[in-house]
């Protein structure tokens, strides 16, 4: 990195070490994501070797795209929008650069760990403790200097993007150290301090709100700086944003026991989180539609910028997903959709319609600013990029559904006399072509990532070399 | 007081809090400070244009922005 490119002020060079992984990150995730949609196609993938089998490769894929890719995604994001809304360079230089390193360091040793068969079990929170301590570190040092960043600011107000980063960035902490809270037995192998139906409500409170908060209390904050800049007018409403900030705030928290219906869980514990979820429509849709109004009398730009557009589908998919969350937190639905592809389907419909497209529009944004440039080296590219990965959610969430809603179907449907019409495995084969489908949307979202990397690499390049005193060719 | 008031009582403060919260936030008089604090990502537009790649000001989204950097008002026509 050219010494040229630094800020007068703020502190760049963090933003573009996240910024770089991210897109690193991004195409390590997602190709492992293709490779066990591959896998459910043809199982012999797994190459009969225990690294290589799905129930492994599985954690890292998931920790790789939620941890790696979006969690680099929030702290670039986090770290230059603070700089930028509070007009103040980053508390400390060098605790940033460690969280750069301890981050990086966390996710090397899940890539070590994970395929090696070293697991808590827990979902999302698969890392053993001396990982889940060094992550405890990281994100405490992350908080100070976040906080810290504020608290010097030189501005009177604390603009709303730095509330939503400050409050996914505090739960995320307090819901790490509390769930993965464990009695160490060996080096790498640790007993957690929950147990029976208890362990799985904490796993769950950890879980929805690690979609709460890590995925989008953290992604809203990236939307309310993002969405203005490159629609170029202020955010629709300032007291919606706050409104739905608290709202949102106060109910995510008790919505984690619709993962456990129709289990060991309390019934009045399984109904509250149902309740609970289907209030979470009305602050998740506040937030929609004030990203979706702030292009109102800009929506002409939508024709000429990919990036905008990047933005405004992933707030549809939003809109879509938090839609779909609550009525699959029914009871009654959830009895059909639990345990089947639909839940997988609505993952994704979150995780890439909204959680990848909003980091890639903030990208395209973030990456041209941060290396001295007014453009991405091609915009042609990022529309060839949001097309890929429009076409490659509605394939991965259309033949999710369809799998779903089949196997749910499959699984209760019943002869007269009282037992299954179908067995399992039935259910696996019918599910053949939609596996080939997501197949197919898995890959339209890895080409789509390595033209952002090929157009990241030739906006970098550009960048340093516009520095050098020669007469430049547009 | 049992566990289940108790409980009870914390949700009703805490729906009292959150129609505190609705109520400020839609007062009138916080309307100048909200207005001041949603233009923040604007502020330092200039400086962002400093550390810039003059070469590429031809490119159309610069012009974009110069054009709508003057038309701060809703262009909604």
């Amino acid at each position: 990195m050219s010494t040229a490119l630094e800020h007068p002020t703020y502190n760049y060079k963090v933003v573009r070490q996240f910024a770089i992984m991210t897109v690193v990150w991004g195409i390590v995730g997602m190709t492992l994501g293709v490779i066990l949609a591959a896998q459910l196609v043809w199982p012999q993938l797994n190459l009969d070797l225990p690294w290589t089998s799905f129930g492994r490769l599985r954690p890292l894929h998931t920790n790789a795209v939620i941890f790696a890719f979006g969690g680099s995604a929030l702290f670039a994001t986090s770290y230059y929008v603070v700089q930028r809304t509070c007009q103040t360079r980053l508390w400390s230089d060098k605790l940033a650069a460690f969280t750069f390193w301890g981050w990086q360091a966390v996710i090397l040793s899940a890539v070590i760990t994970l395929p090696l068969g070293y697991t808590t079990t827990k979902e999302y929170a698969e890392l053993e403790w001396p990982i889940n301590i060094l992550i405890a570190v990281v994100w405490v040092t992350y908080a100070l200097v976040f906080l810290m960043t504020i608290k010097q600011r030189k501005t009177s107000h604390i603009y709303v993007a730095n509330w939503f980063f400050a409050a996914f960035i505090l739960t995320v902490a307090v819901l790490h150290i509390v769930n993965n809270a464990a009695i160490p037995v060996t080096a790498m192998y640790s007993i957690s301090i929950y147990s029976g139906a208890i362990d799985a409500m904490v796993q769950w409170w950890y879980g929805h709100n690690a979609v709460g908060f890590f995925l989008t209390a953290g992604f809203l904050g990236m939307m309310y700086y993002f969405v203005p800049k490159q629609a170029e007018r202020p955010v629709y409403s300032y007291r919606l944003s706050i409104v739905h900030f608290w709202a949102l705030i106060m109910v995510y928290m008790w919505a984690g026991p619709h993962h456990l219906h129709y289990t060991a869980l309390p019934n009045w514990a399984q109904s509250l989180g149902m309740i609970m979820s289907i209030i979470l429509l009305a602050p998740s849709w506040g937030g929609m539609i004030n990203g979706m109004m702030t292009l109102s009398g800009a929506w002409h730009k939508l024709r000429t910028d990919p990036t905008l557009r990047f933005l405004v589908v992933a707030l549809s998919f939003y809109g879509m997903s938090t839609f779909e969350g609550p009525m699959m937190a029914v009871k009654t639905v959830n009895a059909l959709s639990h345990y089947t592809d639909w839940t997988i389907g609505h993952v994704h419909a979150g995780a890439l319609g909204w959680v990848a497209m909003i980091t890639i529009g903030s990208m395209y944004h973030l990456i041209p600013r941060l290396f001295g440039r007014t453009e991405m080296h091609s915009v042609s590219l990022i529309a060839v990029h949001f097309w890929l990965a429009t076409i490659g959610t509605v394939l991965y969430i259309a033949s999710m559904w369809v799998n779903g809603i089949l196997q749910g179907l499959m699984w209760r449907a019943i002869n007269p006399d009282g037992t299954l019409m179908y067995t399992f495995i039935e259910s696996v084969e019918a599910s053949g072509p939609g596996y080939i489908v997501r197949l197919i949307g898995g890959l339209c979202w890895v080409v789509g990532m390595l033209i952002m990397a090929y157009n990241v690499t030739m906006t970098v390049k550009r960048g340093e070399g516009a520095r050098q005193p020669l007469p430049q060719t547009a | 007081m049992d566990t289940g008031t108790f409980r009870g009582i914390i949700t009703g403060l805490l729906i009292l809090a959150f129609a505190g919260i609705t109520w400020w936030a839609y007062s009138k008089r916080r309307k100048p400070d909200f207005d001041e604090a949603a233009h923040l990502p604007f502020a330092e537009d200039d400086d962002e244009f400093a550390n810039r790649d003059k070469s590429a000001s031809q490119n159309g989204a610069d012009s974009r922005k110069r054009y709508s950097s003057k038309n701060k008002g809703d262009r909604n026509t």
